[in-house]
């Protein structure tokens, strides 16, 4: 098998509710949308999974920034994560995956890895 | 360069101590190495002697094997005491043979004293020190029925807890008035004597043995001088112990006047050539019985004889704490308060069975001492006051007075000791934040991040932020009371910015007052500001980002991310039909269904998308959010009173109806919790509530600031005897108050003890209006009852908030996979294993 990425359409700009996180599921499993309207870029995408507990929760969590930089704070246990690298701020070693995300008209799309059979050798 | 011989005699704790010690430095090279030891066995733990009757043998309690002799080159002549010292020729002579040394160290330690009592050296008479004395007594206690110990010290006291340990009635015969008389004063000992006796062990005070002969019910019998006797089959001397110095004293070493030999700083005798250590040396005139100190020795000496000047024996600290048959005891410093002027605090619970008292100097700066019978959890930080010096409070009965009467936790971080546990989750103890700090954290972020304190159950945060702030304050740095990086006010002082400029939107505030964008902290904290002041639905579109995540989702968020439900049901009360409902629907959705510590019941396992269409049911059959999730008033817990109860006063029931739907949605810094008794039996426990209000003959009787959780506290007496309106009254202002001061996260006890002025302040503003601000308390609480709302019935009649409530925005019908479910007890619920946090 191959991956490849595919900017995947997952919801459209009513969806988002500023400040907050929404949870979409893609093909590279359940993905958390951001919309923070007073940054540049405003769309930011990250894993919905908790690392420290597995749990899909962090579109839940609450938005904000530390020292500049965008972050959610998980609603289980409240480490932080980059919303730009998704790297833990508590523990660098954690970090959960981090899309691209791009307003397409009025769709956001995200590039998703997927996975395809890969091409058969002559 | 031949080697020079060191001779050590005496293969004991501290002796073996030393020679660990020494071994290790390079002085080691120079010298053999000479042990003598007097007893058969390997140096072993003499403290945990006990334990020999426990089954340990002395393998287990061995401090060494003789491998860890043979490696380190150390010559090991056990069974061979050493009978002179001759000084000008440098020998030491023993029944095998004369031996040459270069250094000499004495560490024999001491022998137990034994009273000149006629037939005293009967068969059946020991002592207890060594492993043959316990294989001895044992021997003897085969056959015996009773025994007595002579000697009512702390070393008399593990004796007879080892005779009762093999099976023996114990007796304790003790010349003093009491018990322990060296370490414990009257009262003290009284109520150990008490204890000890409840146990089943005899205590005879005040009884001098004049002789021992053969006896009538049993082996021997103690004559004592006020003519009275006692039989018993066997006797253990514990009457003290004395240095063993016989050797020095044979060789003309200076020793002193009531024994032991004579050292100087650095562990040497009056001979530059022999040193003493442990029990058997003098220092300073005294004695050390204890085995800390004598491994101080050990390690000066070990130092001085490498030359090294570091580390100059500088005495030691004798506070104990033990437990003797099970009873915690505990004496520090000068217990007995022999410093002039010294002055006595005591607090004595017969009934508990808890004696403390303190020894503070004259001015009541300073600790001198301390004694504890009954509960020993007082103990580290009075000794930390002691041995450190520390100021005491104004107030040090605070020490020693039980939490309820305003004890201990007043405290502040400064006083906990080093080894105190912070957080229990991860097991860091302040120790551990100190070094965090010093090793270069600058802030609880940063300590958090290096200790893992406050990742778990997060239960300890507050106490965490205050040792580390504390710890900075110390350490000069700066600590900041802002809320957070985006606003540098207090919380307090954000809520007179939001109510007096009428702001109502987080942005709003931001704008004017913050930078950055906002984080965790200070957007729930201005949520709840803003719901305080204006009472906007939560969910109201500026709001939404503001709110944790409960309160976003209106519910408590489990830990694989589903939700309990947990409806209001004012004083614990509900009808057939409703309880019938609650059931339908638990069934509905399958959810775990417990019935709460607060009388009402939780509903666990509802998906996110599942929670409009449960509570869109709920409401339909009258229910109402219980706000479980909020910083908010959870329940009025409430007793049965006087509508049925045969001793109610007043109806108990009503109230709490009434004081629930009046609080109901009320946004705090922290939760509130209620509670109203029919009658002092007190059966809806109000006095451990932040609120809590008990029925009288005339009224009721309001208390305030008391909580369980954490770190329990029961409420103060506020007021007595109110009718239903001062009553009220009384609670509005009480409530008001504290949603506009407190910090964010502080229950309304520890915004209480922060007051400054505490419980009388709050009684001089609400009872007496001091402030002049009593009716705009009640006013602005009018306000907040008037606009109350079930966040549940607005959200789940708004569709643009219903949006929210979808697990995946982009697949409506898919479960989320993660949540994976099993049976317990006939009921479903989560399989998820946590991960490490
Ligand atoms: C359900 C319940 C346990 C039960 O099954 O009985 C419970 C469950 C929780 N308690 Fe509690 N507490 C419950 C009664 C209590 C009580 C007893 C009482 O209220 O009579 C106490 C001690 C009394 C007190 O608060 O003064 C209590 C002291 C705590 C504390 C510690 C508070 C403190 O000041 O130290 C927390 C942590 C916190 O609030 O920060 C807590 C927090 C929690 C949370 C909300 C933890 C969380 O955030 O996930 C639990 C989630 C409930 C849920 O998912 O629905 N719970 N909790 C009880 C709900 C009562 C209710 O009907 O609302
Ligand atoms: C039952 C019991 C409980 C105790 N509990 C505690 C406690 O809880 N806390 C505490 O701090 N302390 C306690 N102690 C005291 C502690 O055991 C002593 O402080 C410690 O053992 C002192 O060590 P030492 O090396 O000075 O003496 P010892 O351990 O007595 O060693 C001295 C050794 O020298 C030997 N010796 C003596 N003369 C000669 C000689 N001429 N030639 C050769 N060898 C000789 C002796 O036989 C002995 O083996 C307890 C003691 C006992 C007996
Ligand atoms: S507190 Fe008094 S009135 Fe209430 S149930 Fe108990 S005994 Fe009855
Ligand atoms: S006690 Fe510290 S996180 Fe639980």
């Amino acid at each position: 098998m191959t991956t490849k990425t595919c900017w995947e359409a997952v919801c459209t700009v009513d969806d988002l509710v500023a400040d907050c996180g929404i949870a979409v599921w893609t093909e590279d499993g359940p993905v958390a949308v951001f919309y923070l309207p007073h940054r540049l870029p405003a769309l930011f995408a990250v894993s919905h999974t908790d690392p420290f507990t597995g749990s899909n929760v962090l579109a839940r969590g609450i938005t904000g920034d530390l020292d500049g930089e965008p972050v959610v704070a998980s609603p289980l246990y409240k480490q932080h994560f980059s919303l730009r690298s998704g790297v833990c701020l508590e523990d660098a070693s954690v970090r959960v995956r981090s899309y691209p995300v791009l307003l397409d008209g009025d769709r956001i799309r995200l590039a998703v890895p997927v996975r395809q059979p890969a091409a058969v050798a002559a | 360069m031949s080697k020079q011989t060191l001779i050590v005699i005496g293969n004991g704790m501290v002796g073996h101590h030393f020679l660990e010690q020494f071994t290790r430095t390079p002085a080691a090279e120079r010298f053999e190495i000479l042990v003598f030891g007097e007893e058969k066995q390997l140096a072993y733990d003499r403290v945990h002697l006990s334990e020999y009757f426990a089954g340990s043998s002395h393998a287990e309690l061995a401090m060494a094997t003789a491998d860890w002799y043979a490696d380190n080159h150390i010559e090991l002549r056990l069974n061979e005491p050493v009978t002179a010292v001759d000084r000008d020729n440098h020998i030491v002579t023993t029944p095998k043979g004369a031996y040459q040394y270069d250094e000499l160290v004495l560490a024999t330690g001491s022998y137990p004293f034994v009273p000149p009592i006629d037939g005293k050296d009967d068969a059946n008479c020991f002592v207890y020190r060594t492993l043959a004395d316990l294989d001895a007594i044992r021997a003897s206690a085969a056959e015996a029925r009773t025994g007595v110990v002579v000697g009512g010290g702390l070393l008399g006291l593990e004796a007879a807890n080892a005779l009762r340990s093999l099976g023996l009635q114990a007796h304790v015969v003790e010349f003093a008035p009491r018990l322990m008389p060296v370490q414990l004063d009257g009262d003290g000992g009284d109520l150990l004597r008490q204890k000890i006796e409840a146990l089943g062990v005899q205590v005879h005070t005040e009884k001098a043995t004049t002789a021992i002969v053969p006896g009538d019910a049993a082996r021997l019998r103690m004559k004592f001088a006020d003519d009275s006797h006692l039989d018993t089959d066997l006797i253990v001397f514990s009457a003290g112990i004395r240095p063993q110095d016989t050797l020095a004293r044979a060789c003309g070493l200076e020793v002193g006047e009531r024994g032991g030999i004579v050292i100087d700083n650095r562990c040497t005798t009056s001979d530059p050539h022999i040193h003493a250590i442990g029990e058997c040396a003098l220092w300073n005139q005294r004695i050390f019985g204890l085995v800390a100190p004598g491994y101080t020795m050990a390690r000066t000496l070990a130092a001085a004889l490498n030359s090294d000047p570091q580390g100059a024996f500088s005495g030691a600290d004798m506070s104990t704490k033990l437990k003797l048959l099970g009873v915690d005891v505990g004496s520090i410093g000068d217990a007995h308060g022999q410093t002039p002027g010294a002055r006595n605090i005591r607090f004595h619970d017969e009934q508990a069975g808890h004696y403390r008292r303190m020894v503070v100097s004259q001015d009541g700066k300073t600790l001198l001492g301390a004694i504890l019978v009954g509960d020993n959890s007082h103990y580290d930080t009075l000794l930390q006051y002691a041995l450190n010096g520390i100021t005491l409070p104004p107030n040090p009965e605070i020490l020693i007075l039980p939490e309820h009467q305003g004890g201990a936790p007043g405290l502040g971080a400064d006083a906990l000791p080093e080894t105190a546990s912070i957080c229990s989750c991860h097991n860091v103890t302040k120790g551990d934040i100190c070094g965090a700090i010093d090793a270069g954290c600058t802030d609880l972020g940063g300590v958090k991040a290096e200790t893992k304190a406050s990742t778990g159950c997060g239960g300890c945060a507050a106490l965490l932020k205050k040792v580390v702030d504390s710890e900075l304050e110390k350490r000069g740095v700066a600590v900041s009371t802002d809320l957070c990086e985006h606003f540098p006010y207090t919380r307090q002082e954000l809520f007179h910015l939001v109510r007096v400029n009428g702001i109502r939107t987080f942005r709003g505030l931001l704008r004017q007052y913050g930078k950055g964008q906002g984080c965790d902290i200070c957007k729930p904290t201005v949520g709840s500001i803003l719901a305080s002041c204006w009472n906007e639905h939560i969910l109201a579109t500026e709001h939404v980002p503001l709110q944790d995540t409960n309160d976003t989702f209106m519910a408590n968020m489990q830990k694989n991310g589903t939700y309990s439900i947990v409806p209001r049901i004012p004083g614990g009360e509900i009808t057939p039909d409703k309880l019938i409902v609650l059931g339908e629907v638990a069934k509905q959705y399958n959810l775990y269904t417990k019935i709460t510590g607060g009388q009402r019941v939780d509903l666990f396992g509802a998906t996110l998308s599942e929670l409009p269409e449960i509570w869109e049911q709920l409401i339909a059959a009258g229910f109402e959010t219980g706000h479980a999730y909020g910083k908010s008033l959870r329940t009025v817990k409430s007793c049965v009173g006087s509508t049925w109860c045969r001793y109610g006063v007043q109806d108990s029931v009503a109230m709490a109806i009434y004081l629930e739907n009046r609080y109901k949605g009320l946004r705090a810094p922290h939760k509130i919790k209620m509670a109203v008794s029919g009658c002092t039996r007190e059966c809806a426990e109000a006095q451990s509530k932040d609120i809590g209000v008990i029925a009288t003959d005339k009224g009721w009787n309001l208390y305030v600031c008391g909580n369980g959780g954490m770190r329990p506290r029961h409420a103060d007496l506020f007021a007595t005897d109110l009718t239903d309106d001062q009553l009220i009254r009384a609670i509005d202002r009480v409530l008001m108050l504290y949603v506009r001061t407190a910090d964010r996260l502080q229950r309304t006890s520890v915004w209480m003890e922060n007051l400054e002025g505490g419980l009388d302040y709050l009684k001089q503003v609400v009872l007496e209006d001091s402030l002049g601000i009593g009716e705009e308390l009640e006013q602005h609480m009018a306000d907040l009852v008037g606009s109350y709302q079930c966040e549940w019935k607005t959200a789940v009649e708004d569709p643009e908030k219903r949006k929210r409530f979808r697990e995946f925005v982009n697949a409506p019908s898919l479960k989320d996979p993660v949540q994976q479910w099993t049976s317990e007890r006939g009921q479903r619920r989560p399989e998820l294993e946590v991960a490490s946090l």
